[in-house]
């Protein structure tokens, strides 16, 4: 293995420690809203990936649609299901399964990669958006107009599941949200009546 | 070929029997009409049979004549000739019975049997259980006589059961009765004949107790039943003997291996068991033909009507037992012991069942004991002559019927069976008279009527075969012809002569009684002459129509012994004259019954009736062995079972508790809870409704399996 | 000339991170920012192996490839996130220990 640091790995392993603790930190906070921006953070150092990669339409592409887009999304997500500002435990029973899966997952992964690639090196070139652009029209027309039609599909289902039906009362109110607390799980779990909905407004 | 349809003589009474007893009672002769078409359509095509069938006799018997002809020459053709005596000697040595087989003329059997069967199951190992006909001379013979008799009982009853309650229910059994005869007669496998031999036993049985609100009638049914039951425990031992040495129940086949020597697997014929089954199914006949000492059942069936005698107990059923022996002729042939039973015991039956009829007051029971003593005759005759034996039977037949339709002519006019309630019935009833005159005389041999022939020709085969038997055959019969004679004498004397002794005035019977009476008139008169026993009129004549095997035929020419013939009429005549001169002027007090101990041991019926009821069962069936058996049952076999039932109650408590309750219990509570608590611990668990939990196992399926994967590759 | 691993070990990171918190978290929303965490991943992956296997052929294909999972990752966050609003509606909540109807 070649051990000589070259500066694109100095910033690659950089974006890559960046990256790994932000997401490390969207999983283990304790605060939603916090989350969502660590993860502005991880999405942010994909991109920087991908610049590092010399895919540069590929990292705007990234930044405009996840960081621009995604993430408002589930910002207003967030909002729209008031999710609780404050700090709150978001962990339940399942936090020792989830641990060792992905663990398992981790080790197994980076044995196989180090196993696999472990001296190589990436010959980076630098791809512009134009040479993008060509392979995208020319050999992906297809799947690039099917691509749009699903977006459009993917838009209007969201629509219609989202929408409001009539007769279908306003949505539940900061007192009749289930407020998660900060009580152990290690019980039966139980179903919430919440608001009596069966009834109401199933579509 | 018209015996291919043979099949259709029994099936049309039998299907008669079914119509007559669905639709019967609606029709205006109550169902009647449709027995009598239905036999006359079967005698009518029994009389094609016996048209082709006896002509191909004929023709066989012919050219085997004419084949014979070349190597023998004109010495036997003179022989055969003159009129003289003719002793035909096989052998020469006067043993018990010398009729032994052997010198037969060699050659094949050309006489005519047509064989059909269908097989009905396999019985496993290859055998196979099969309906079948078998048409021969005999048979076709046999057909002609039932048939016949059977329509003229039929026409007979239209007049003499008018009126009865049960008229329907009487024809749906004859024609049933008839059915089974034909049945019995045409079957081509023992098994068959069983079957038929078994449905004219209870179709006698429902006849014989038509009436059956009277006690006597009932109780003379089961007599006749078991007392044939007996008879047919001997009937199924043969059968199954037969079977265990050739292993079919085929009577061609059986017969073809007797004749072979061979038994099944080709071993050597054994003839002791041969004698063994033989001897076992002459016990069924000695039952169902009512042979000494089984006879007593039949003079107490005459308690059944009048035409139902007639038919079953003159002409066909009790000749079944004769027809079985003559059927298996070839088979009897190879056995002398069998023969010289058969001759023994109808020589005894024919003789002191004649004397039977002498103090007979009822009049049917005089018919009664006659027809024992003929069909002794019969018997006996098969001993020594096929012939003679079944040209009896035929004979026989038609004369008795006719004497019993002529009996119950009279008893319906007088309304009571005895004799002493008759007399002088010639002026009121003469065709009666006249015809049972005639039935009569055939009886009692005198020339030159049906029974002469018959009769002289049973005597004439007995005495030229020789040997103890034969010759005590010929000289009984010619003695028995003699009391023939004079019990029937006494009869048409006591009956038709002198003062009427009853009550009322007679009648002559309607044309329904009366025409079938005319009718049978005939053949009892002529029917002798189909059998002249003269060489000329030999092989075109009942001998060579029911010849059973052309070379038998060939063995046994004609025999006309003039002067045996000439002492037997003679000795008939004598008892005529005595009869008459006894009779003449009906005598106030019977002179039979003064005749001391003779009297005494004749009207006891040789205290047979006795034997069989008081001493074997009464005493000591029912006092003696009964108790004893009941001690055995008792104390013995009772005490065994009871110990078995305690053993096994212990052995199921001890089970219960430990083996079932703790054991078995225990594993199935064991494996009950072992799965509720996997269950209710484990498996609940991938059912929590917990998508993440799922999620959980699926990434955890995922990395096993690359794991896999990566390693594998 | 980077190493190929840097890239193939982050991605991994962020996949095993993802996974981890799509397991763990109890709020609806909080399991689809995993998701899409995931999904970026993999576009990393995507990318590093076009660089990797690049043949004369096939340029691109990789970032290609890319591009297409990152449009299909936005309208998958969107119908998600419709899904949620739904199921916030009903149920008055977004906690996934209570959507468990399918419980047997």
């Amino acid at each position: 293995m070649n051990q000589v640091l070259t500066w694109p790995d100095v910033f690659m392993l950089l974006v890559g420690v960046v990256g790994g603790a932000s997401a490390l930190l969207v999983v283990l906070s304790r605060n939603v809203v916090h989350a969502a921006l660590y993860l502005v953070v991880a999405l942010l150092s994909v991109a920087g990936t991908f610049l590092m990669l010399g895919a540069e339409f590929l990292a705007w592409t990234q930044v405009l649609v996840y960081v621009g887009a995604v993430i408002v999304l589930i910002l207003f997500g967030l909002m729209l299901t008031r999710a609780p500002i404050g700090p709150m435990a978001q962990h339940n029973e399942n936090g020792p399964l989830a641990l060792i899966v992905s663990v398992l997952l981790f080790g197994f992964l980076c044995v196989v990669i180090f196993g696999a690639f472990g001296g190589e090196r990436i010959d980076v070139t630098y791809v512009g958006a134009g040479a993008i652009g060509e392979v995208l029209y020319v050999h992906w027309a297809f799947p690039f107009m099917a691509l749009g039609f699903m977006l459009t599909v993917a838009l209007i289902g969201a629509i219609v599941l989202a929408r409001r039906e009539e007769g279908e009362g306003p949505a539940p109110t900061d007192a009749e949200t289930t407020v998660l607390p900060d009580q152990d799980f290690s019980g039966d779990v139980t179903t919430t009546p919440g608001r009596a909905i069966e009834e109401g407004a199933q579509q | 070929m018209v015996s291919d349809y043979a099949w259709l003589v029994p099936v049309l009474p039998a299907t008669s029997a079914l119509l007559i007893m669905a639709i019967g009672r609606q029709l205006p002769k109550k169902g009647a009409e449709i027995g009598i078409v239905a036999i006359t359509a079967a005698l009518l095509l029994s009389g094609a049979i016996a048209v082709e069938v006896f002509g191909a006799n004929v023709d066989a018997a012919a050219e085997a004549h004419h084949g014979e002809e070349g190597d023998h020459g004109e010495e036997e053709a003179d022989d055969h000739a003159a009129a003289g005596v003719q002793v035909a000697s096989l052998g020469g040595d006067a043993g018990l019975l010398a009729a032994a087989p052997g010198e037969e003329p060699k050659g094949e059997n050309h006489a005519f049997v047509n064989e059909k069967s269908v097989v009905l199951t396999p019985l496993g190992e290859g055998y196979e259980m099969e309906a079948g006909i078998r048409i021969d001379g005999l048979t076709a013979m046999m057909f002609l006589l039932v048939t016949f008799v059977s329509l003229m009982v039929q026409v007979y009853s239209t007049g003499y059961m008018h009126g009865d309650p049960r008229f329907t229910y009487f024809f749906t059994l004859l024609s049933i009765f008839t059915a089974s005869m034909l049945t019995l007669v045409i079957a081509n496998n023992m098994m068959m004949v069983l079957v038929g031999w078994e449905l004219v036993g209870v179709c006698s049985f429902l006849l014989i107790g038509f009436w059956w609100e009277g006690k006597q009638n009932s109780s003379a049914a089961i007599k006749a039943f078991l007392t044939t039951r007996f008879g047919d425990v001997g009937l199924m031992i043969g059968v199954i003997t037969l079977w265990s040495m050739f292993r079919t129940f085929n009577i061609g086949e059986i017969l073809a291996s007797v004749e072979a020597g061979t038994m099944a697997g080709g071993a050597e014929l054994n003839t002791g068991m041969l004698t063994f089954g033989l001897l076992a199914l002459f016990l069924g006949a000695v039952g169902k033909s009512a042979q000494f000492p089984l006879h007593t059942w039949l003079p107490d069936a005459m308690a059944g009507p009048t035409p139902v005698s007639a038919l079953i107990h003159a002409a066909t059923m009790v000749t079944a037992g004769i027809f079985l022996v003559a059927r298996l002729y070839p088979a009897y042939q190879e056995s002398p012991v069998a023969l010289a039973v058969i001759a023994v015991v109808g020589t005894i039956t024919l003789f002191m069942a004649g004397l039977l009829a002498l103090v007979q007051d009822d009049l049917k029971k005089v018919l009664a004991y006659s027809t024992v003593s003929q069909l002794g005759y019969m018997v006996a005759a098969l001993a020594f002559s096929y012939t003679a034996g079944i040209f009896h039977l035929f004979t026989h037949g038609f004369f008795k019927a006719l004497l019993f339709l002529g009996a119950g002519s009279v008893i319906h006019a007088v309304h009571s069976n005895n004799m002493s309630d008759m007399g002088g019935l010639k002026r009121y009833m003469p065709i009666t008279f006249w015809t049972f005159m005639i039935g009569s005389l055939a009886l009692m041999a005198i020339p030159p009527l049906a029974g002469f022939w018959s009769k002289d020709e049973v005597l004439a085969g007995a005495l030229s075969a020789g040997g103890y038997t034969g010759y005590l055959l010929a000289i009984l019969g010619a003695l028995g012809g003699l009391v023939t004679a004079f019990y029937m004498t006494r009869v048409l004397w006591l009956v038709f002569a002198g003062p009427f002794r009853g009550h009322g005035t007679p009648h002559e019977s309607g044309p329904a009684m009366a025409a079938p009476l005319a009718i049978l008139a005939v053949p009892a008169a002529l029917i002798g002459f189909i059998n002249l026993p003269f060489d000329r009129f030999h092989s075109s004549g009942f001998a060579a129509w029911t010849m059973f095997d052309t070379r038998y035929f060939e063995g046994h020419p004609a025999i006309f012994n003039f002067p045996l013939a000439l002492t037997a009429s003679a000795l008939a005549i004598v008892g005529l004259v005595v009869g008459t001169l006894l009779y003449r002027r009906i005598p106030e007090r019977e002179p039979m019954l003064r005749m001391g101990l003779f009297s005494k041991v004749l009207v006891n019926r040789y205290y047979l009736d006795h034997l069989y009821t008081d001493a074997i069962t009464r005493t000591a069936i029912r006092d003696k062995l009964g108790p004893a058996m009941y001690w055995v049952n008792d104390r013995i076999i009772d005490r065994i079972v009871y110990g078995a039932g305690a053993f096994a109650g212990r052995l199921g408590r001890v089970t219960y508790k430990h083996f079932d309750q703790r054991a078995i219990d225990g594993a199935l509570n064991g494996m009950a809870g072992g799965a509720g608590f996997m269950g209710r611990e484990i498996f609940r668990k991938f059912q929590s409704g917990n998508v993440q939990l799922y999620a959980g196992g699926m990434f955890l399926g995922v990395f096993i399996l690359a794991v896999v994967f990566a390693t594998a590759g | 000339m980077i190493q190929a691993t840097y890239p193939l070990i982050f991605a991994a990171l962020l996949f095993c991170v993802g996974v981890y918190g799509v397991l763990s978290r109890r709020n609806a929303v909080l399991v689809l920012m995993s998701v899409e965490m995931m999904l970026a991943s993999v576009t990393i992956n995507l990318v590093t192996f076009g660089e990797i296997a690049r043949t004369a052929d096939a340029l691109l294909t990789g970032q290609v490839f890319a591009l297409f999972v990152i449009a299909v990752g936005a309208a998958e966050v969107g119908v998600g996130l419709a899904i949620i609003l739904l199921l916030y509606r009903n149920r008055a909540s977004v906690n996934i220990d209570e959507a468990d109807l399918m419980k047997y």
